[in-house]
């Protein structure tokens, strides 16, 4: 009976492990695929391809570095605009809302994830770049001359794709920052208060309780924001530059294989953007990993330091 | 240090700019839901969804085959992801703790994270260029792809939740532990994961990456799996970005059906979970 049951219970393990194991190893063909794709481009170009800014396909040079650029530039800029932003959200949601608006605002801003992208790239044509185009012509002369504002106001380029990034990661850190926020034990908010700190201070002690987890919930709106693709895409110009210009139109790694994949005519430029396919699944791939890491880390010490007050009890007994 | 009303003052400042921000965030929210159910509504009539696109300079049309061609690709899809997805989810669930379940909750969540555009070309690689031709198949394995990771967590999430006194039960019933997952915990979290599920469905529905360089597009009505397929979002893609007056109405027309489908779907996965909640608080 007991050896059956055992078998059973066996057999149950293996046959749910066995698919369970197509999960982990769908991730690894990935990478093994995209590597295998790109032999071509890898054995021609190696190394070079990361650093030459030369994308030609008519004369079969191809060079990364714009669009490397391109998608760093614009995933670092749309962080630094949404993460103050999700972060005060988290805050609010967590710490200050009253009760009865929690939900519903919650529901709200986790809304804008649903919004499928290309969605956010419809508004982005015909709103959001002729209103940039608008704020870049009435900048003034003076602040024109610095690089950042620098050519011509055409409305598409990278500021457009900013903002349009910034608004579709807020969701993603925001809903991860106040998951973090509620791991956070009510103990250490109070003792902060029982210290006669303001609510604002409070809040700071609990931020930095939860520090690991809240850089985690930032790198993951990174993560977002590289492989973002169909909403960049129509925004951002098209066009393998580096500027610092955030009027430029410039490109990304996702933007380029949606917009030339299906028109890549050899085997050199098929192979060339599935390289640069490469170059994009390996830079998320480091940063979702660590994302991860730090918020699976973050909730064990929640786990973890929870547990000291039943410690502490006899203590106080003893007092 | 710092006197008491200069803190205080510090701490309602940035207190309110944290309420401040979730309106920051709700405006674009605002003015891109009101833009789709304006601008959609105008080109919204039945035609959208009975007739084929017109050609180039004709008024009128629809996408009825770009329609067709979504949920045939989104079928695809559920048939691969969610066998795979539940399984491994029970998986990561019964056996959480254990090196392989975490493999599996990592793996869940890297390819959550792989960039849908790559997960396009991956698939293009396995299942286009070895026969040399777009197909609806290639479209579904890679929605399918996407779906996989969330529905994995989904159901790992809410079988965890399960009361642990329902599985003792069956347990002490003499039950074994697959018997007990597959007849006494699924069954306790089915409505769970199967609103998760349909969430899962209509958040893929709206990609439009992964579907360049598979399903591809077409113009005609196909329902083959081996030719390429046309979907309501790259057919959105290829009209926002032609120069046609008639094509922007009705691509902004199609948005109105994905944000439609995607919000309605959320409400109701919301109200399903909320009274899943209060039927476990319940007793």
């Amino acid at each position: 009976m007991s050896t059956s049951s055992s078998s059973h219970d066996l057999r149950f393990r293996l046959g749910t492990g066995l698919v369970a194991l197509i999960l982990v190893l769908l991730v690894a063909a990935i990478g093994f695929e995209l590597l295998r794709q790109s032999q071509l481009s890898i054995a021609k170009f190696g190394l070079s391809f990361w650093i030459n800014d030369v994308w030609d396909p008519v004369s079969g040079e191809f060079g990364a570095r714009p669009f490397i650029w391109g998608t760093l530039y614009s995933s670092v800029l749309a962080l630094a605009l949404a993460t103050p932003i999700a972060l005060g959200i988290a805050i609010f949601l967590s710490e200050l809302c009253p009760n009865s608006l929690r939900q519903p605002l919650t529901f709200l801003t986790e809304l804008l994830a649903a919004i499928p992208s290309i969605v956010y790239g419809l508004w982005g044509i015909f709103v959001l770049v002729p209103a940039v185009r608008a704020f870049e012509a009435s900048l003034p002369a003076a602040l024109r001359a610095l690089p950042f504002f620098s050519g011509p106001p055409v409305g598409v380029g990278m500021l457009s794709a900013v903002l349009i990034l910034a608004v579709m990661v807020i969701p993603f850190t925001s809903s991860v920052a106040r998951e973090v926020l509620k791991a956070v034990p009510m103990s250490q908010r109070e003792a902060a208060y029982a210290l006669g700190a303001t609510q604002w201070e409070a809040i700071r002690a609990a931020l930095y309780y939860g520090r690991t987890g809240i850089v985690g919930a930032i790198m993951l709106g990174f993560g977002r924001a590289l492989g973002e693709t169909m909403a960049v895409t129509m925004v951002i110009g098209n066009n393998p530059q580096i500027s610092l210009s955030l009027f430029a139109p410039q490109y990304t790694m996702a933007a380029v294989l949606a917009n030339e994949f299906t028109e890549a005519a050899d085997e050199l430029y098929l192979d060339a953007l599935i390289e640069v396919g490469l170059v994009l699944f390996v830079i998320t791939l480091f940063v979702n990993a660590g994302s991860r890491v730090l918020i699976w880390r973050m909730n064990r010490t929640a786990t973890v330091r929870t547990a000291p007050p039943v410690v502490a009890a006899p203590i106080g007994d003893a007092a | 240090m710092r006197n008491d009303a200069v803190r205080r003052l510090i701490s309602k400042v940035i207190t309110s700019l944290c309420a401040f921000a979730v309106l920051v965030a709700l405006v674009p929210l605002a003015l891109i839901l009101f833009l789709v159910i304006t601008q959609g509504i105008l080109s919204l009539n039945v035609d959208f969804f009975t007739r084929m696109p017109a050609p180039v300079g004709e008024a009128g049309g629809g996408m009825a085959n770009a329609i067709a061609g979504t949920l045939i690709l989104i079928g695809l899809g559920a048939v691969f992801a969610i066998p795979i997805g539940v399984i491994s989810g029970i998986y990561a669930a019964e056996f959480s703790g254990t090196k392989m379940a975490t493999a599996v909750q990592f793996a869940a969540d890297t390819l959550n994270g792989v960039p849908s555009i790559v997960i396009g070309v991956f698939v293009y690689g396995i299942a286009v260029l070895p026969v040399k031709q777009f197909s609806a198949a290639a479209g579904g394995l890679a929605l399918g792809v996407m779906m996989l990771p969330i529905i994995t967590r989904t159901t790992e999430e809410l079988l965890k939740l399960v009361p642990i006194s329902l599985r003792e039960g069956a347990l002490a019933l003499g039950a074994t532990r697959g018997w007990t997952t597959v007849s006494v915990v699924l069954p306790a979290a089915a409505p769970g994961i199967i609103t998760g599920i349909v969430l899962a469905l209509a958040r893929i529905a709206g990609e439009t990456a992964p579907l360049l360089f598979t399903a591809f597009n077409n113009r005609f009505f196909s329902t083959r799996l081996d030719q390429p397929i046309s979907s309501l979002t790259v057919q959105v893609f290829t009209y926002a970005i032609s120069p046609y007056q008639e094509w922007h109405r009705q691509a902004w027309a199609g948005a109105l059906v994905l944000v439609a489908l995607v919000l309605l779907c959320s409400v109701l996965a919301r109200y399903a979970t909320r009274r899943l909640e209060r039927l476990q608080t319940g007793h």
